[in-house]
């Protein structure tokens, strides 16, 4: 691996000094699942590597019903998923955090990296995206928030700009009667990149018979994770029935511009974007009526 | 740039002061500093589970942390896995099911089997071979390997009594 200097600050102002001076050069270290595989690989390069796992706003994890989540940028899948009241709140996350890499790679891999890696595959992503979350961003100019679903800008891009690294991610509580699920394609049991991924949420009435609000997300159809509001705007209001959710699966089809490439192709693509759409709305539905 | 660090931590329950450069990752400073070589390199890219260690009690990838990550932490290796007594039972099980060949992923394979029982005494096969689904053997077929370790939870079912150093 190449030569770098190594920073480990312990306040968020420090990290944005270190990272203001090198212009841009310098990484955030997290959990080290990417960028060290990539450091190794010179897909990326630094001069300087900035562990911010000490700094207490980006290692926190706090759960209030009230406030919601605050998941720090560097927490592990594991310590994720070890806290009861949050598997039990945002079932949709969980799906994620369970099924990226293996046991070891959870007990590295956080949420915050997985979006500043910016993969259009990337599974936490639609995730995050259907539990409406998202991004505190610190940076020279002070701190700034930014909607998940905004946060990507292209393979391995984001909307960080020189200086600036994310914090937090915040997702409100989930209200009563909320579901949400995240499940994706690959062609074998577990370990994969994602052929396509999907995420749904659900807000029923009281019945559980209409949908009060729903949000869709697909992951691997488009550069980035994509939310597909089409789908979520359709789904307010209409009772639940195979024809609704058809439709929005259809709604979700049509949102997906996929490319061909080793993992898929395009009409693969297309096609599984709805099936995967209609699992995850059935599997909210059937989580929100508890 | 890039001057050597020190490093104040414990390997195995032992304090130990490495001095490393930044770029050094853990399973590189495991194997040709401390010359634990016990700690397998496989894949180097976080795919194969060889380098297994546990950091805190967590099971990671060693060629994915770099050494410096280790300040004020614990790492336990598969040196640390025996008890004062003898071999741990799962060793002692992997030997007793032909659980490996060539014997290079097993190191890891122990590490890992380890966490499991930590936090599940009693998997059933199909936990089991989820949990190991990070660690990749190219000889046994991975079925000695399950039932080396669905035998050892069998056993010794109750938690705490797979010793070793974790904290």
């Amino acid at each position: 691996m190449q030569a770098f200097d190594f920073a480990t600050p312990t306040t968020v102002a420090e990290a944005v000094e270190l990272l203001m001076g090198r212009n841009g050069d310098a990484r955030i270290l997290s959990g080290g699942t990417d960028l060290i595989a990539q450091l190794k690989e010179g897909r990326r390069t630094t001069s300087l590597v900035v562990d911010v796992k000490r700094i207490p706003e980006v290692t926190e994890l706090r759960y209030h019903p009230e406030s919601g989540l605050k998941l720090g940028a560097a927490v592990p899948c594991v310590v994720l998923y070890g806290d009861k009241e949050i598997v039990a709140a945002y079932p949709g996350l969980i799906d994620s955090a369970t099924l990226i890499g293996g046991k070891q790679i959870q007990g590295r891999a956080s949420f915050g990296g997985n979006l500043c890696n910016a993969s259009p595959a990337a599974d936490s992503i639609p995730a995050m995206i259907v539990h409406s979350a998202s991004c505190l961003i610190a940076g020279p100019d002070g701190q700034r928030s930014v909607a998940v679903e905004a946060f990507c800008t292209g393979p391995g891009q984001t909307v960080l700009r020189d200086g600036e690294f994310l914090v937090a991610i915040h997702m409100p509580a989930p209200p009563v009667r909320f579901g949400a699920h995240y499940l994706r394609f690959i062609p074998r049991n577990e370990m994969d990149i994602a052929v396509v991924g999907a995420g749904a949420s659900v807000v029923l009435d009281e019945a559980g018979e209409r949908f009060e609000q729903a949000r869709v997300a697909l992951g691997a159809v488009a550069p980035t994770p994509l939310l597909v509001a089409e789908a979520g705007e359709y789904l307010a209001g209409k009772p639940v029935s195979e024809d609704v959710v058809d439709e929005a699966a259809r709604l979700a089809k049509e949102a997906a511009r996929p490319i061909d490439d080793m993992r898929g192709s395009v009409r693969q693509r297309k096609h599984l974007s709805a099936v995967l759409t209609r699992r995850a709305l059935w599997k909210a539905i059937e989580r929100a009526r508890g | 740039m890039a001057d050597r660090v020190i490093v104040n931590t414990s390997i195995n329950g032992e304090e130990a002061t490495l001095l490393c450069e930044p770029r050094q990752t853990l399973l590189e400073v495991l194997r040709e500093g401390l010359r634990l070589t016990g700690t397998k390199e496989g894949c180097s890219n976080g795919n194969c589970g060889a380098c297994n260690v546990l950091l805190d009690g967590v099971l990671v990838n060693s060629c994915l942390v770099l050494a410096v990550e280790a300040e004020g932490r614990s790492v336990t290796t598969i040196e640390g896995i025996a008890l004062p007594e003898g071999l741990h039972p799962l060793q002692q099980k992997f030997l007793e099911h032909a659980a490996l060949q060539c014997g290079i992923c097993t190191p890891g394979f122990i590490i890992s089997a380890k966490a499991l029982l930590e936090e599940n005494p009693s998997p059933t096969e199909e936990e089991v071979r989820f949990w190991l689904a990070g660690n990749l053997c190219r000889c046994t077929g991975y079925d000695k390997i399950v039932r080396a370790v669905l035998d050892t939870a069998e056993a010794a079912p109750s938690v705490g009594s797979f010793g070793g150093e974790t904290p």
